[in-house]
Protein backbone atom coordinates (compact mmCIF):
# COMPACT_ATOMS: atom_id res chain seq x y z
CA UNK A 1 0.00 0.00 0.00
CA UNK A 2 2.93 2.33 0.88
CA UNK A 3 4.73 1.49 -2.63
CA UNK A 4 1.80 2.89 -4.54
CA UNK A 5 1.42 6.34 -2.22
CA UNK A 6 5.08 7.24 -3.20
CA UNK A 7 4.70 6.78 -6.84
CA UNK A 8 1.58 8.58 -6.90
CA UNK A 9 3.02 11.58 -5.21
CA UNK A 10 4.36 14.05 -7.25
CA UNK A 11 8.09 14.13 -8.01
CA UNK A 12 9.53 16.99 -5.81
CA UNK A 13 10.59 20.01 -7.56
CA UNK A 14 14.36 20.41 -8.59
CA UNK A 15 16.29 22.44 -5.66
CA UNK A 16 13.78 21.99 -3.07
CA UNK A 17 14.65 19.45 -0.49
CA UNK A 18 12.22 15.62 -0.56
CA UNK A 19 9.59 16.20 2.80
CA UNK A 20 11.10 13.87 5.27
CA UNK A 21 8.31 11.54 5.80
CA UNK A 22 8.46 8.53 7.76
CA UNK A 23 9.08 6.41 4.86
CA UNK A 24 12.71 8.24 4.24
CA UNK A 25 13.95 7.28 7.67
CA UNK A 26 15.84 4.34 7.89
CA UNK A 27 13.10 1.11 8.61
CA UNK A 28 13.23 -2.04 9.92
CA UNK A 29 10.67 -4.53 9.27
CA UNK A 30 8.67 -1.80 8.01
CA UNK A 31 9.12 -0.22 11.20
CA UNK A 32 10.77 3.02 12.05
CA UNK A 33 12.39 4.13 15.20
CA UNK A 34 9.05 5.46 16.82
CA UNK A 35 7.52 2.36 16.22
CA UNK A 36 9.76 0.11 17.84
CA UNK A 37 9.90 2.44 20.82
CA UNK A 38 6.28 2.11 21.05
CA UNK A 39 6.54 -1.43 20.41
CA UNK A 40 8.95 -3.04 22.92
CA UNK A 41 8.06 -2.47 26.31
CA UNK A 42 5.41 -4.96 25.17
CA UNK A 43 6.43 -7.58 22.95
CA UNK A 44 9.41 -8.02 25.35
CA UNK A 45 7.56 -9.57 27.97
CA UNK A 46 5.72 -11.14 25.58
CA UNK A 47 9.15 -12.83 23.88
CA UNK A 48 10.77 -13.29 27.36
CA UNK A 49 7.39 -14.59 29.19
CA UNK A 50 5.76 -16.46 26.45
CA UNK A 51 6.66 -17.07 22.99
CA UNK A 52 9.94 -18.33 25.07
CA UNK A 53 8.45 -20.35 27.23
CA UNK A 54 6.17 -22.13 24.77
CA UNK A 55 9.30 -23.17 22.63
CA UNK A 56 11.26 -24.20 25.40
CA UNK A 57 7.96 -26.22 26.53
CA UNK A 58 7.62 -27.66 23.49
CA UNK A 59 10.77 -28.59 23.74
CA UNK A 60 10.41 -30.25 27.32
CA UNK A 61 8.07 -32.54 26.03
CA UNK A 62 11.43 -34.51 24.28
CA UNK A 63 12.98 -34.53 27.70
CA UNK A 64 12.91 -36.70 30.64
CA UNK A 65 12.73 -33.27 32.63
CA UNK A 66 12.00 -34.40 36.26
CA UNK A 67 11.29 -32.02 39.59
CA UNK A 68 13.73 -31.82 42.17
CA UNK A 69 16.52 -33.69 39.92
CA UNK A 70 20.21 -33.41 40.35
CA UNK A 71 21.46 -34.76 37.56
CA UNK A 72 21.18 -32.90 34.21
CA UNK A 73 18.45 -33.45 31.80
CA UNK A 74 18.55 -35.43 28.39
CA UNK A 75 17.14 -35.61 25.19
CA UNK A 76 14.87 -39.02 24.66
CA UNK A 77 13.70 -37.86 21.21
CA UNK A 78 9.73 -39.42 20.96
CA UNK A 79 10.38 -41.40 24.33
CA UNK A 80 7.50 -39.64 26.12
CA UNK A 81 4.85 -39.64 22.90
CA UNK A 82 5.55 -43.74 22.93
CA UNK A 83 5.06 -43.81 26.58
CA UNK A 84 2.00 -41.66 25.93
CA UNK A 85 0.58 -43.81 23.46
CA UNK A 86 -0.23 -46.88 25.98
CA UNK A 87 -1.18 -44.55 28.71
CA UNK A 88 -5.28 -45.92 29.23
CA UNK A 89 -5.43 -43.36 32.19
CA UNK A 90 -4.71 -40.64 29.80
CA UNK A 91 -6.99 -41.54 27.10
CA UNK A 92 -9.37 -41.75 29.45
CA UNK A 93 -9.41 -38.53 30.68
CA UNK A 94 -8.71 -37.21 27.45
CA UNK A 95 -12.06 -39.39 26.27
CA UNK A 96 -13.43 -36.98 29.33
CA UNK A 97 -11.92 -34.02 28.25
CA UNK A 98 -13.32 -34.12 24.35
CA UNK A 99 -17.42 -35.44 25.81
CA UNK A 100 -16.99 -32.34 28.17
CA UNK A 101 -15.67 -29.51 25.65
CA UNK A 102 -18.47 -31.11 23.37
CA UNK A 103 -21.18 -30.47 25.13
CA UNK A 104 -20.52 -27.71 27.11
CA UNK A 105 -19.73 -26.09 23.86
CA UNK A 106 -22.94 -27.27 22.53
CA UNK A 107 -25.39 -26.73 24.68
CA UNK A 108 -23.69 -22.97 25.90
CA UNK A 109 -24.48 -21.88 21.76
CA UNK A 110 -27.94 -23.36 22.14
CA UNK A 111 -28.82 -21.54 25.10
CA UNK A 112 -26.84 -18.63 24.79
CA UNK A 113 -28.83 -18.26 21.17
CA UNK A 114 -31.77 -18.07 22.88
CA UNK A 115 -31.11 -16.32 25.63
CA UNK A 116 -29.75 -13.62 22.63
CA UNK A 117 -33.05 -14.07 20.42
CA UNK A 118 -35.60 -13.20 23.48
CA UNK A 119 -33.11 -10.34 24.64
CA UNK A 120 -32.90 -8.82 21.41
CA UNK A 121 -37.04 -8.47 21.49
CA UNK A 122 -38.46 -5.98 23.62
CA UNK A 123 -39.71 -7.63 26.43
CA UNK A 124 -40.03 -6.20 30.07
CA UNK A 125 -37.81 -7.06 32.23
CA UNK A 126 -35.28 -7.84 29.84
CA UNK A 127 -32.87 -5.61 31.53
CA UNK A 128 -32.97 -7.93 34.50
CA UNK A 129 -31.67 -11.05 32.38
CA UNK A 130 -28.93 -8.26 30.46
CA UNK A 131 -27.83 -7.96 33.97
CA UNK A 132 -28.11 -11.31 35.23
CA UNK A 133 -26.52 -13.04 32.35
CA UNK A 134 -23.36 -10.59 32.99
CA UNK A 135 -23.12 -12.02 36.37
CA UNK A 136 -21.38 -15.45 35.72
CA UNK A 137 -18.56 -14.09 33.57
CA UNK A 138 -17.87 -11.51 36.64
CA UNK A 139 -17.24 -14.43 38.91
CA UNK A 140 -14.17 -16.04 39.89
CA UNK A 141 -14.08 -19.72 38.67
CA UNK A 142 -13.50 -21.25 42.25
CA UNK A 143 -16.62 -19.53 43.64
CA UNK A 144 -18.71 -20.82 40.75
CA UNK A 145 -17.36 -23.84 41.71
CA UNK A 146 -17.93 -23.71 45.50
CA UNK A 147 -21.33 -22.25 44.71
CA UNK A 148 -22.66 -25.58 42.91
CA UNK A 149 -21.25 -27.30 45.11
CA UNK A 150 -23.49 -26.11 47.80
CA UNK A 151 -26.32 -26.18 45.10
CA UNK A 152 -25.46 -30.20 44.60
CA UNK A 153 -24.51 -30.58 47.97
CA UNK A 154 -26.03 -34.15 49.28
CA UNK A 155 -27.78 -33.10 52.42
CA UNK A 156 -27.63 -28.86 52.61
CA UNK A 157 -27.98 -28.68 48.71
CA UNK A 158 -31.36 -27.05 47.06
CA UNK A 159 -31.54 -29.21 43.92
CA UNK A 160 -31.89 -32.18 46.06
CA UNK A 161 -34.55 -30.78 48.52
CA UNK A 162 -36.46 -29.09 45.43
CA UNK A 163 -36.42 -32.31 43.58
CA UNK A 164 -37.67 -33.89 47.12
CA UNK A 165 -39.98 -31.61 47.18
CA UNK A 166 -41.71 -32.24 43.53
CA UNK A 167 -41.69 -36.13 44.65
CA UNK A 168 -38.99 -36.64 41.66
CA UNK A 169 -36.63 -38.38 44.07
CA UNK A 170 -37.32 -40.27 47.03
CA UNK A 171 -33.47 -40.09 48.80
CA UNK A 172 -31.15 -37.68 48.72
CA UNK A 173 -28.53 -38.19 45.34
CA UNK A 174 -25.16 -37.84 46.01
CA UNK A 175 -25.09 -35.64 42.43
CA UNK A 176 -21.04 -35.22 42.37
CA UNK A 177 -19.76 -38.45 43.33
CA UNK A 178 -21.83 -40.78 41.33
CA UNK A 179 -19.86 -42.32 38.51
CA UNK A 180 -23.02 -41.66 36.15
CA UNK A 181 -23.82 -38.24 37.64
CA UNK A 182 -21.03 -36.34 38.17
CA UNK A 183 -19.92 -35.67 34.42
CA UNK A 184 -23.33 -34.28 33.68
CA UNK A 185 -23.31 -32.33 36.73
CA UNK A 186 -20.20 -30.49 35.92
CA UNK A 187 -20.92 -29.88 32.29
CA UNK A 188 -24.53 -28.46 33.95
CA UNK A 189 -22.27 -25.91 35.66
CA UNK A 190 -19.69 -25.53 32.86
CA UNK A 191 -22.57 -24.17 30.53
CA UNK A 192 -24.03 -21.68 33.67
CA UNK A 193 -20.34 -20.38 33.91
CA UNK A 194 -19.81 -19.56 29.71
CA UNK A 195 -23.16 -18.75 28.78
CA UNK A 196 -22.79 -15.09 29.06
CA UNK A 197 -19.85 -14.19 26.92
CA UNK A 198 -21.51 -16.46 24.23
CA UNK A 199 -24.95 -14.39 24.85
CA UNK A 200 -23.11 -11.51 25.00
CA UNK A 201 -21.20 -12.35 21.49
CA UNK A 202 -24.41 -13.75 20.07
CA UNK A 203 -26.44 -10.42 21.37
CA UNK A 204 -23.71 -7.69 19.35
CA UNK A 205 -24.18 -10.38 16.43
CA UNK A 206 -27.71 -10.31 16.18
CA UNK A 207 -27.84 -6.33 16.35
CA UNK A 208 -25.43 -5.91 13.12
CA UNK A 209 -28.68 -7.93 11.19
CA UNK A 210 -29.82 -5.31 8.59
CA UNK A 211 -33.32 -4.21 10.00
CA UNK A 212 -34.56 -3.74 6.49
CA UNK A 213 -33.97 -6.86 5.16
CA UNK A 214 -36.29 -8.56 8.20
CA UNK A 215 -39.13 -5.95 7.17
CA UNK A 216 -38.73 -6.75 3.73
CA UNK A 217 -39.28 -10.89 4.67
CA UNK A 218 -42.10 -10.30 6.86
CA UNK A 219 -43.91 -8.47 4.17
CA UNK A 220 -42.78 -11.03 1.50
CA UNK A 221 -45.12 -12.93 4.11
CA UNK A 222 -41.97 -15.14 5.63
CA UNK A 223 -42.47 -16.58 9.52
CA UNK A 224 -40.50 -16.33 12.07
CA UNK A 225 -38.49 -19.45 11.58
CA UNK A 226 -38.63 -18.74 7.72
CA UNK A 227 -36.76 -15.15 8.70
CA UNK A 228 -34.49 -16.64 11.56
CA UNK A 229 -33.01 -19.43 8.29
CA UNK A 230 -32.84 -16.75 5.69
CA UNK A 231 -31.84 -13.10 6.99
CA UNK A 232 -30.35 -13.86 10.73
CA UNK A 233 -28.72 -16.90 10.32
CA UNK A 234 -26.41 -16.22 7.35
CA UNK A 235 -25.63 -12.79 8.67
CA UNK A 236 -24.68 -14.29 12.14
CA UNK A 237 -23.18 -17.49 11.11
CA UNK A 238 -18.96 -15.62 11.29
CA UNK A 239 -19.66 -14.88 14.42
CA UNK A 240 -21.41 -18.19 15.64
CA UNK A 241 -18.17 -19.97 13.75
CA UNK A 242 -15.77 -17.22 15.83
CA UNK A 243 -17.48 -17.67 19.11
CA UNK A 244 -17.55 -21.75 19.44
CA UNK A 245 -14.10 -22.10 18.08
CA UNK A 246 -13.27 -19.65 20.77
CA UNK A 247 -15.39 -21.59 23.50
CA UNK A 248 -14.52 -24.89 22.23
CA UNK A 249 -10.59 -24.10 23.06
CA UNK A 250 -11.19 -22.21 26.15
CA UNK A 251 -13.72 -25.47 27.31
CA UNK A 252 -10.72 -27.74 26.70
CA UNK A 253 -8.08 -26.31 28.53
CA UNK A 254 -10.71 -25.44 31.57
CA UNK A 255 -9.01 -26.39 34.67
CA UNK A 256 -10.45 -24.16 37.86
CA UNK A 257 -14.40 -25.47 37.94
CA UNK A 258 -13.95 -28.98 37.92
CA UNK A 259 -10.70 -28.46 39.84
CA UNK A 260 -12.92 -27.13 42.48
CA UNK A 261 -16.43 -29.08 42.44
CA UNK A 262 -14.67 -32.75 41.91
CA UNK A 263 -10.93 -32.53 41.89
CA UNK A 264 -10.98 -35.04 39.18
CA UNK A 265 -12.99 -37.53 41.21
CA UNK A 266 -14.79 -40.42 41.33
CA UNK A 267 -12.91 -42.79 39.59
CA UNK A 268 -11.54 -40.44 37.27
CA UNK A 269 -14.98 -39.51 35.88
CA UNK A 270 -14.42 -36.22 35.77
CA UNK A 271 -10.33 -35.63 35.57
CA UNK A 272 -10.06 -33.43 32.27
CA UNK A 273 -6.75 -33.79 30.59
CA UNK A 274 -5.62 -30.20 32.33
CA UNK A 275 -5.95 -31.79 35.51
CA UNK A 276 -4.49 -34.86 34.63
CA UNK A 277 -1.67 -33.09 33.22
CA UNK A 278 -1.51 -30.58 36.03
CA UNK A 279 -0.96 -33.96 38.83
CA UNK A 280 1.66 -35.30 36.09
CA UNK A 281 3.93 -32.33 36.23
CA UNK A 282 3.13 -30.49 39.54
CA UNK A 283 2.23 -33.63 42.14
CA UNK A 284 4.67 -36.25 40.73
CA UNK A 285 6.91 -33.81 39.01
CA UNK A 286 7.27 -35.21 35.73
CA UNK A 287 7.62 -32.17 33.72
CA UNK A 288 9.15 -33.77 30.34
CA UNK A 289 6.02 -36.04 30.42
CA UNK A 290 2.98 -33.73 31.08
CA UNK A 291 5.10 -31.26 27.95
CA UNK A 292 3.96 -34.28 25.86
CA UNK A 293 0.66 -34.07 26.96
CA UNK A 294 -0.33 -30.66 27.08
CA UNK A 295 1.15 -30.94 22.53
CA UNK A 296 -1.05 -33.60 22.27
CA UNK A 297 -3.58 -31.65 23.32
CA UNK A 298 -2.80 -28.96 21.15
CA UNK A 299 -2.26 -31.14 18.39
CA UNK A 300 -5.51 -32.89 18.71
CA UNK A 301 -7.37 -29.18 19.41
CA UNK A 302 -6.05 -27.68 16.41
CA UNK A 303 -6.97 -30.67 14.41
CA UNK A 304 -10.49 -30.85 15.13
CA UNK A 305 -10.97 -27.40 14.54
CA UNK A 306 -9.65 -27.34 11.28
CA UNK A 307 -12.11 -30.21 10.94
CA UNK A 308 -15.18 -28.29 11.86
CA UNK A 309 -14.07 -24.96 10.54
CA UNK A 310 -13.55 -26.37 7.15
CA UNK A 311 -16.44 -28.28 6.70
CA UNK A 312 -18.49 -24.54 8.04
CA UNK A 313 -16.51 -22.64 5.39
CA UNK A 314 -16.93 -25.40 2.56
CA UNK A 315 -21.05 -25.33 3.39
CA UNK A 316 -20.99 -21.72 3.44
CA UNK A 317 -19.17 -21.47 -0.51
CA UNK A 318 -22.56 -23.77 -1.52
CA UNK B 1 -50.74 -13.51 11.98
CA UNK B 2 -53.51 -13.67 13.87
CA UNK B 3 -53.64 -11.69 17.44
CA UNK B 4 -54.36 -15.06 19.41
CA UNK B 5 -50.90 -16.48 17.80
CA UNK B 6 -49.02 -13.43 18.86
CA UNK B 7 -50.51 -13.06 21.70
CA UNK B 8 -49.32 -16.91 22.59
CA UNK B 9 -46.23 -15.91 21.24
CA UNK B 10 -45.28 -13.39 23.33
CA UNK B 11 -46.20 -15.31 26.36
CA UNK B 12 -44.05 -18.11 25.01
CA UNK B 13 -41.06 -15.97 25.01
CA UNK B 14 -41.99 -14.64 28.71
CA UNK B 15 -41.92 -17.98 29.69
CA UNK B 16 -38.61 -18.80 28.11
CA UNK B 17 -36.96 -15.70 29.77
CA UNK B 18 -38.80 -16.49 33.22
CA UNK B 19 -36.89 -20.17 33.03
CA UNK B 20 -33.41 -18.10 31.35
CA UNK B 21 -33.70 -16.17 34.53
CA UNK B 22 -34.30 -18.99 37.28
CA UNK B 23 -31.67 -21.06 35.59
CA UNK B 24 -29.00 -18.02 36.19
CA UNK B 25 -30.38 -16.79 39.65
CA UNK B 26 -30.47 -19.79 41.35
CA UNK B 27 -27.59 -20.68 42.22
CA UNK B 28 -26.44 -16.81 43.40
CA UNK B 29 -29.29 -16.97 45.57
CA UNK B 30 -27.93 -20.41 47.40
CA UNK B 31 -24.80 -18.96 47.83
CA UNK B 32 -26.50 -16.09 48.92
CA UNK B 33 -28.64 -18.14 51.40
CA UNK B 34 -26.12 -20.23 53.16
CA UNK B 35 -23.47 -16.98 53.79
CA UNK B 36 -26.69 -15.68 56.15
CA UNK B 37 -27.72 -18.37 58.08
CA UNK B 38 -26.65 -19.49 61.32
CA UNK B 39 -24.61 -21.91 62.11
CA UNK B 40 -26.80 -24.34 63.56
CA UNK B 41 -29.68 -24.21 60.73
CA UNK B 42 -26.83 -25.37 58.24
CA UNK B 43 -27.10 -28.43 60.21
CA UNK B 44 -30.54 -29.42 59.54
CA UNK B 45 -31.49 -31.76 56.63
CA UNK B 46 -34.73 -29.71 55.33
CA UNK B 47 -33.40 -26.53 53.73
CA UNK B 48 -34.81 -23.35 52.75
CA UNK B 49 -34.50 -20.34 50.23
CA UNK B 50 -34.91 -18.15 53.33
CA UNK B 51 -32.61 -18.32 56.49
CA UNK B 52 -35.04 -18.40 59.34
CA UNK B 53 -32.33 -17.17 61.55
CA UNK B 54 -30.43 -14.53 59.35
CA UNK B 55 -26.69 -13.85 61.13
CA UNK B 56 -23.47 -12.66 60.07
CA UNK B 57 -21.75 -15.42 62.04
CA UNK B 58 -20.49 -17.26 58.90
CA UNK B 59 -19.06 -13.95 57.76
CA UNK B 60 -16.45 -13.75 61.21
CA UNK B 61 -16.03 -17.47 61.35
CA UNK B 62 -14.69 -17.03 57.69
CA UNK B 63 -12.42 -14.50 58.71
CA UNK B 64 -11.31 -16.65 62.29
CA UNK B 65 -10.75 -19.77 59.71
CA UNK B 66 -8.36 -18.58 56.99
CA UNK B 67 -6.60 -15.46 56.26
CA UNK B 68 -8.95 -14.29 54.34
CA UNK B 69 -8.29 -10.40 55.07
CA UNK B 70 -4.52 -11.00 53.79
CA UNK B 71 -5.40 -12.93 51.02
CA UNK B 72 -7.77 -10.15 49.80
CA UNK B 73 -5.22 -7.75 50.36
CA UNK B 74 -2.86 -9.82 48.11
CA UNK B 75 -5.25 -9.92 45.91
CA UNK B 76 -5.08 -6.39 45.79
CA UNK B 77 -1.94 -5.94 45.22
CA UNK B 78 -1.66 -8.29 42.45
CA UNK B 79 -4.70 -7.48 40.47
CA UNK B 80 -3.80 -3.88 40.85
CA UNK B 81 0.11 -3.96 40.02
CA UNK B 82 -0.67 -6.50 36.62
CA UNK B 83 -3.40 -4.01 35.33
CA UNK B 84 -1.70 -1.19 35.87
CA UNK B 85 1.62 -2.33 33.82
CA UNK B 86 -0.09 -4.37 31.48
CA UNK B 87 -2.45 -1.27 30.38
CA UNK B 88 1.07 1.00 30.39
CA UNK B 89 2.40 -1.43 28.08
CA UNK B 90 -0.36 -2.06 26.15
CA UNK B 91 -1.42 1.05 25.23
CA UNK B 92 1.61 2.26 23.16
CA UNK B 93 1.83 -1.15 21.52
CA UNK B 94 -1.80 -1.09 20.42
CA UNK B 95 -1.27 2.39 19.11
CA UNK B 96 1.40 1.47 16.91
CA UNK B 97 -0.12 -1.46 15.90
CA UNK B 98 -3.45 0.36 14.97
CA UNK B 99 -1.11 3.23 12.78
CA UNK B 100 2.03 1.33 11.30
CA UNK B 101 0.64 -1.67 9.28
CA UNK B 102 4.14 -3.82 8.97
CA UNK B 103 4.93 -7.35 9.04
CA UNK B 104 5.35 -7.04 13.49
CA UNK B 105 1.35 -5.74 13.33
CA UNK B 106 0.62 -8.78 11.65
CA UNK B 107 2.55 -11.17 13.45
CA UNK B 108 1.65 -9.78 17.20
CA UNK B 109 -2.22 -9.71 15.69
CA UNK B 110 -1.58 -13.69 15.04
CA UNK B 111 -0.03 -13.93 18.52
CA UNK B 112 -2.47 -12.68 20.10
CA UNK B 113 -5.22 -15.13 18.87
CA UNK B 114 -2.84 -18.48 18.71
CA UNK B 115 -1.78 -17.38 22.57
CA UNK B 116 -5.08 -18.34 23.35
CA UNK B 117 -5.03 -21.35 21.88
CA UNK B 118 -1.99 -23.06 24.04
CA UNK B 119 -3.38 -25.43 27.12
CA UNK B 120 -2.13 -24.09 30.27
CA UNK B 121 0.10 -26.86 31.21
CA UNK B 122 2.33 -26.47 28.42
CA UNK B 123 2.69 -22.41 29.53
CA UNK B 124 2.99 -23.02 33.03
CA UNK B 125 5.57 -25.85 33.47
CA UNK B 126 8.53 -23.71 31.55
CA UNK B 127 7.36 -20.33 33.04
CA UNK B 128 7.60 -22.23 36.23
CA UNK B 129 11.38 -23.44 35.47
CA UNK B 130 12.19 -19.79 33.98
CA UNK B 131 11.05 -17.89 37.07
CA UNK B 132 12.42 -20.18 39.44
CA UNK B 133 16.02 -19.89 37.74
CA UNK B 134 15.14 -16.33 38.72
CA UNK B 135 14.02 -17.02 42.34
CA UNK B 136 10.67 -15.96 41.26
CA UNK B 137 8.73 -19.02 42.57
CA UNK B 138 6.46 -18.41 45.53
CA UNK B 139 6.83 -14.59 45.24
CA UNK B 140 4.08 -12.39 43.96
CA UNK B 141 6.48 -10.04 41.81
CA UNK B 142 6.35 -13.13 39.66
CA UNK B 143 2.98 -14.21 39.83
CA UNK B 144 2.39 -10.26 38.68
CA UNK B 145 4.68 -10.78 35.26
CA UNK B 146 2.68 -13.91 34.38
CA UNK B 147 -0.62 -11.67 34.70
CA UNK B 148 1.13 -9.23 33.03
CA UNK B 149 1.73 -11.27 29.78
CA UNK B 150 -1.48 -12.69 30.50
CA UNK B 151 -3.65 -10.36 30.08
CA UNK B 152 -1.77 -8.07 27.27
CA UNK B 153 -3.61 -9.92 24.22
CA UNK B 154 -6.72 -9.54 25.70
CA UNK B 155 -5.66 -5.86 27.08
CA UNK B 156 -3.83 -5.12 23.20
CA UNK B 157 -7.45 -6.17 21.49
CA UNK B 158 -9.33 -3.96 23.47
CA UNK B 159 -7.21 -1.04 22.90
CA UNK B 160 -6.79 -1.08 19.09
CA UNK B 161 -10.69 -1.04 19.00
CA UNK B 162 -10.62 2.70 20.95
CA UNK B 163 -7.39 3.82 18.94
CA UNK B 164 -8.72 3.00 15.94
CA UNK B 165 -11.69 5.21 16.70
CA UNK B 166 -9.25 8.05 17.30
CA UNK B 167 -9.58 10.07 14.18
CA UNK B 168 -6.72 10.92 11.96
CA UNK B 169 -6.95 13.90 11.04
CA UNK B 170 -6.15 15.15 14.67
CA UNK B 171 -2.64 13.07 14.40
CA UNK B 172 -2.04 15.02 11.27
CA UNK B 173 -2.63 18.17 12.32
CA UNK B 174 -0.31 17.40 15.34
CA UNK B 175 2.28 15.51 12.84
CA UNK B 176 2.37 19.07 10.30
CA UNK B 177 2.95 20.60 13.77
CA UNK B 178 6.57 19.02 14.17
CA UNK B 179 5.24 16.16 16.81
CA UNK B 180 6.70 12.95 16.72
CA UNK B 181 4.73 10.05 16.63
CA UNK B 182 5.28 9.41 20.90
CA UNK B 183 4.62 12.61 21.63
CA UNK B 184 1.36 12.55 19.42
CA UNK B 185 0.43 9.62 21.20
CA UNK B 186 0.90 11.38 24.90
CA UNK B 187 -0.64 14.16 24.26
CA UNK B 188 -2.89 14.13 21.43
CA UNK B 189 -4.31 10.39 21.36
CA UNK B 190 -4.16 9.34 24.66
CA UNK B 191 -6.38 12.09 26.25
CA UNK B 192 -8.89 10.64 23.96
CA UNK B 193 -8.60 7.42 24.78
CA UNK B 194 -9.44 7.67 28.77
CA UNK B 195 -12.83 5.70 28.75
CA UNK B 196 -11.13 2.98 26.62
CA UNK B 197 -8.55 3.36 29.79
CA UNK B 198 -10.50 2.91 32.45
CA UNK B 199 -12.56 0.31 31.14
CA UNK B 200 -9.11 -1.94 30.14
CA UNK B 201 -7.86 -1.38 33.18
CA UNK B 202 -10.96 -2.60 35.39
CA UNK B 203 -11.26 -5.42 33.02
CA UNK B 204 -7.23 -6.80 33.51
CA UNK B 205 -8.12 -6.24 37.04
CA UNK B 206 -10.86 -8.64 37.13
CA UNK B 207 -8.92 -11.23 35.39
CA UNK B 208 -6.10 -11.24 37.57
CA UNK B 209 -8.24 -10.77 40.75
CA UNK B 210 -10.51 -14.06 39.95
CA UNK B 211 -7.18 -16.03 38.17
CA UNK B 212 -6.53 -19.37 40.08
CA UNK B 213 -4.18 -21.78 37.94
CA UNK B 214 -1.06 -19.78 37.70
CA UNK B 215 -1.65 -18.68 41.60
CA UNK B 216 -2.24 -21.87 42.50
CA UNK B 217 0.93 -23.79 40.83
CA UNK B 218 3.09 -20.29 41.57
CA UNK B 219 2.19 -19.40 45.23
CA UNK B 220 3.07 -21.59 47.89
CA UNK B 221 2.88 -19.80 51.30
CA UNK B 222 -0.27 -19.15 52.57
CA UNK B 223 0.31 -15.35 53.80
CA UNK B 224 1.42 -14.82 50.01
CA UNK B 225 -1.69 -16.90 48.34
CA UNK B 226 -4.25 -14.78 46.65
CA UNK B 227 -8.24 -15.31 47.38
CA UNK B 228 -8.73 -17.27 44.73
CA UNK B 229 -6.90 -20.36 46.18
CA UNK B 230 -7.24 -19.46 49.89
CA UNK B 231 -10.88 -20.06 48.99
CA UNK B 232 -10.37 -23.04 47.92
CA UNK B 233 -8.41 -24.20 51.72
CA UNK B 234 -12.31 -24.03 53.20
CA UNK B 235 -12.81 -26.96 51.20
CA UNK B 236 -10.34 -29.45 53.12
CA UNK B 237 -10.75 -33.03 52.63
CA UNK B 238 -13.65 -34.97 50.68
CA UNK B 239 -16.67 -32.51 50.84
CA UNK B 240 -15.81 -32.17 54.81
CA UNK B 241 -16.28 -28.12 54.01
CA UNK B 242 -17.85 -25.63 56.80
CA UNK B 243 -20.45 -24.80 54.52
CA UNK B 244 -21.82 -21.54 55.73
CA UNK B 245 -17.95 -19.73 56.08
CA UNK B 246 -17.61 -21.21 52.66
CA UNK B 247 -20.69 -19.37 51.21
CA UNK B 248 -19.55 -16.40 53.55
CA UNK B 249 -15.84 -16.23 52.04
CA UNK B 250 -16.74 -17.13 48.41
CA UNK B 251 -19.60 -14.07 48.51
CA UNK B 252 -16.81 -11.69 49.78
CA UNK B 253 -14.57 -12.78 46.96
CA UNK B 254 -16.99 -11.98 44.67
CA UNK B 255 -17.52 -8.23 45.41
CA UNK B 256 -15.40 -6.62 43.45
CA UNK B 257 -15.66 -7.81 40.47
CA UNK B 258 -18.96 -7.75 40.45
CA UNK B 259 -18.47 -4.12 40.96
CA UNK B 260 -16.15 -3.23 38.17
CA UNK B 261 -18.55 -5.13 35.86
CA UNK B 262 -21.41 -3.44 37.17
CA UNK B 263 -19.58 -0.35 36.03
CA UNK B 264 -17.73 -1.90 33.00
CA UNK B 265 -20.92 -3.86 31.50
CA UNK B 266 -21.52 -0.87 28.30
CA UNK B 267 -18.27 -0.51 27.68
CA UNK B 268 -17.13 -4.30 27.69
CA UNK B 269 -19.68 -5.02 24.87
CA UNK B 270 -18.64 -2.36 23.21
CA UNK B 271 -14.61 -2.18 23.66
CA UNK B 272 -14.90 -6.27 22.19
CA UNK B 273 -17.19 -5.85 19.21
CA UNK B 274 -14.80 -3.28 18.26
CA UNK B 275 -11.92 -4.76 17.98
CA UNK B 276 -13.29 -7.79 16.81
CA UNK B 277 -15.62 -6.39 14.16
CA UNK B 278 -13.78 -3.47 12.56
CA UNK B 279 -10.28 -5.78 13.45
Amino acid sequence: MSATTTTERPAPRRGTPPPRTPSTRKRALGLDRDAWFLLLPALLPILVLSVGPLLYGLSLAFTDAQAGRTEPTQWIGLDNFASLRFDSLFWDSFRVGLVWAVSVTALQFLLALGLALLLNQNLRFRWLARTLALVPWAMPEVVIGIMWRLVYHRDAGILNSTLRDLQLISENVNWLSSLSLALPAVIVVGVWAGMPQTTVVLLAGLQNVPHELHEAAALDGAGTWRRFRAVTWPALKPVVLAITSLNFIWNFNSFGLVYVLTQGGPGGETRLPMLFAYEEAFRYGQFGYAAAMGMVMIAVIAVLLTVFLRNRLKEADQ
Amino acid sequence: MSSLSRTCGRAGQYLALLCYLAFLAFPLLWLLSIAFKAPQELGTTDPTWLPRHPSLDNFRDAFDQQPLWGSALNSLLVATSAALISVLVAVPAAYALVRYRSAVSKAATGWILVSQMFPFVLVIIPLFLVLKNFQLINSQFGLILVYVVWNLPFALWMLQGYVRAVPASLEEAAAIDGCSRPRILFSVVLPLLTPGLVATLMFSFVTAWNEFFFALVLLKSPEKQTMSVILTHFLGAEGAADLGPLAAAAFLATIPSLLFFALLQRRLVNGMMNGAVKG
